[in-house]
């Protein structure tokens, strides 16, 4: 069942992804101001999205975790971290190769490449921390807070560098304040969008089946330790 | 039932790290007044299990009440005292302060009067203001000893009570464990000393692999012969 | 809550805050270290830029909370560490106080230590860049306090949350710093403007929101959780 979704989920990202990419790169004209590298925002906005949803699922999964202390929500807190860092990272990197062809810098001391910033060096050192416990337990009760303030630093880095300076480009999206996107152009990033969550859900499947079974090694060893 | 205003109630208490269980279904009812001894070997899960009844560690399942409260709820941890494998003491504090301390954080009004009184029930009047540092090993764990009895505690937790005292400090121990029991407290030990807990105790508790392998009364022949348990519901 | 009980809160929060002070008086292990590291870090900067540069008020703000950040990790490392000597800390928990005023209490102590390590380099460092920020002592004093307070409440929070960790003193650091970002940009920036002779006014009050709602958030978050933290 769970392998035939991965599968399903699989097939449909690569889809949407092929389709897009062709799409993106032979079909749509080149932007009038940026030329073809405006093209990255079509990866680059659909995985900020991925990437942040994750974060705020990432902390109801660690409540949850210390509400009901079910390790199962701890391994899907764990992996869906893990997955929207690294959609954090592509975000980054996008970002970066974006603005040092248009800005001529590959890093600015902007709002929101800031923000991106801090978010990653927080969930890095989560990561890190469940790298330094050993005890499942222990682990899923002390990053479980770990998470709780990460999350709710963001929001404040979020807030508080909006009011500080900003360089990055309004968002581009219709559905804030109009938006800066002729309508045509809009869809791919949608459609991306729908392709990555499929690829994140998958990624997280895979990572949540490796830390329950990692666990379950755990377990194992301390038993056969313990006799 | 006024007898179980005072009894410790461990209710299907299980302990998991991750999945490995280190306490399994543990159900026990503690009487007001009894002594139990807690046996197992190592790994057993005996200090596992002392640390739940102190509210140091919650248990994954099952509940431990004391006349029917929580042991996490802060009018059951006042009465409960705990003296664990380390002293529980501050070295660079002085023997008053120390207990100064324990006193405040359980509500006396007069702390510095409490702490008196028992430094001079463990022989350490005379040192009041020396810095636990500069104590002697005995020393320092008859001040500990002070410690968990400091606010006349219901339920006593001991984990390896004798092992790491030397011989004073098991007098004032004995002494003051004897004493505890005759005034109707309950005191529950886990410990390697077959001998020295078996004759203290009233009754008997054997943790195997983290469950329940014997429980109940002292019998002569344990005294007699203190391998007895583990030969007769232990394994191999 | 009764009344008796907030009595017990405050006097278990006074116990233990006073503990900690009065035996950190009697070594000065992390008081003195703390101390010296943050003068070595202000020789430091002299060979990083022109300390004699009018450039130096505008970056005197991100250099002296670098300093203060640095230093109070060294003092922060020390607060749970602490406990585990002697196993102290189960002897705490195991206590009728509740784990919130055992927060509370170490935080306090924390902050009493920071703010004297930082007071004394405050000094150091008029003395050594020619500052002259006499004008603005207090609201300076004000913002100290502050960004102090939020250096404290996430640094005792992790203190306690990596006190049984190995790599507890490379842990600590890693997880504080990032989440001290916006407190610490906030008082950046208000110890800039006021160290150059801007006041607090329209343009910077923004800030010092940013600020107290950081202490205010994570004060409310670390008492809450810090149950969960030290009860396994």
């Amino acid at each position: 069942m769970r392998n035939k979704l991965v599968f399903v989920l699989c097939l449909l990202a690569a889809g949407i992804l092929c389709w897009q990419l062709y799409n993106v790169l032979l079909n749509l004209p080149n932007e009038k101001d940026q030329g073809a590298i405006y093209r990255i925002v079509y990866f680059h906005v659909p995985a900020i999205f991925t990437g942040f949803i994750g974060f705020f699922i990432a902390l109801g999964a660690s409540g949850m975790y210390l509400g009901t202390r079910n390790l199962k929500y701890d391994a899907f807190a764990a992996a869906v971290t893990e997955v929207s860092l690294t959609f954090a990272t592509i975000v980054l990197a996008t970002g970066m190769i974006w603005g040092r062809i248009i800005w001529g810098i590959w890093w600015t001391w902007d709002a929101r490449l800031t923000t991106m910033l801090v978010c990653w060096l927080i969930y890095a050192g989560y990561l890190m921390l469940r790298r330094a416990i050993d005890e499942p337990t222990q682990r899923a009760r002390l990053s479980a807070v770990v998470s709780i303030f990460g999350c709710t630093d963001i929001m404040i880095v979020w807030k508080s560098i909006e009011w500080w300076r900003t360089q990055h480009p309004a968002p581009v999206l219709s559905v804030r304040d109009g938006g800066g996107m002729a309508p045509g152009m809009e869809s791919p990033i949608y459609w991306n969008w729908l392709a990555l969550m499929c690829l994140a859900a998958v990624l997280v499947i895979i990572r949540m089946r490796q830390e329950n079974m990692s666990r379950e090694i755990d377990s194992l060893r301390r038993m056969a330790h313990s006799y | 039932m006024p007898g179980d205003e005072r009894a410790l109630e461990i209710d299907r208490v299980s302990k998991y790290y991750g999945h490995f269980p280190a306490l399994r279904d543990i159900q026990l009812k503690i009487e007001a007044g009894s002594t139990l001894a807690l046996l197992g070997r190592n790994g057993a899960g005996k200090t596992t299990l002392l640390r739940i009844l102190a509210g140091l560690s919650k248990p994954s399942e099952g509940t431990v009440r004391v006349g029917g409260s929580d042991v996490r709820e802060e009018k059951t941890r006042r009465r409960i005292g705990v003296l664990g494998h380390g002293i529980s003491l501050y070295d660079e504090l002085s023997a008053i302060e120390n207990l100064k301390i324990f006193a405040t954080l359980y509500g006396y009004a007069d702390p510095g009067k409490r702490a008196g009184e028992w430094l001079e029930r463990v022989g350490l009047d005379r040192v009041r203001d020396g810095l636990v540092r500069e104590f002697s090993r005995g020393m320092r764990q008859r001040l500990a000893v002070a410690r968990a009895f400091l606010h006349d505690p219901e339920i006593l937790l001991f984990d390896e009570p004798f092992t790491a005292l030397d011989d004073r400090a098991i007098a004032v121990l004995q002494g003051l464990l004897n004493g505890a029991h005759s005034a109707g407290r309950t005191i529950i030990m886990s410990t390697h000393q077959l001998r020295e807990a078996l004759v203290l105790a009233t009754h008997v508790a054997l943790i195997q692999r983290g469950q329940l392998a014997y429980t109940g009364e002292r019998t002569q022949e344990m005294l007699d012969d203190p391998a007895y348990l583990y030969r007769t519901y232990g394994e191999n | 809550m009764g009344k008796t009980s907030v009595g017990s809160f405050l006097s278990s929060t006074v116990a233990i805050a006073s503990k900690d002070l009065r035996s950190e008086f009697r070594t000065k292990e992390a008081l003195n270290a703390s101390f010296a590291f943050s003068v070595v870090i202000l020789v430091l900067f002299s060979f990083a830029f022109d300390p004699s540069s009018e450039q130096l008020q505008t970056i005197s703000g991100g250099l002296l909370w670098v300093v203060f950040s640095f230093a109070g990790a060294l003092i922060l490392n020390r607060s749970f560490a602490r406990e585990l000597q002697n196993d102290c800390l189960d002897a705490l928990i195991s206590s009728p106080a509740p784990t919130g005023a055992l927060f509370l209490g170490k935080a306090i102590a924390n902050f009493v230590l920071l703010m004297i390590v930082e007071l004394a380099s405050l000094g150091v460092f008029a003395l050594f860049y020619d500052s002259r920020f006499g004008a603005q002592l207090l609201p300076i004093a004000l913002v100290i306090a502050l960004g102090t307070w939020g250096i404290t409440v996430i640094g005792t929070m992790f203190s306690a949350l990596t006190v049984n960790l190995r790599m507890r003193e490379m842990m600590l650091p890693t997880l504080v710093y990032p989440l001290l970002i916006p407190a610490l940009m906030a008082a950046m920036t208000l110890t800039t403007d006021l160290m150059s002779g801007t006041p607090i006014g329209k343009d910077n009050t923004i800030w010092l929101r940013v600020l107290i709602g950081f202490d205010f958030i994570y004060s409310i978050l670390s008492v809450v959780f810090i149950d969960v933290v030290l009860v396994g």
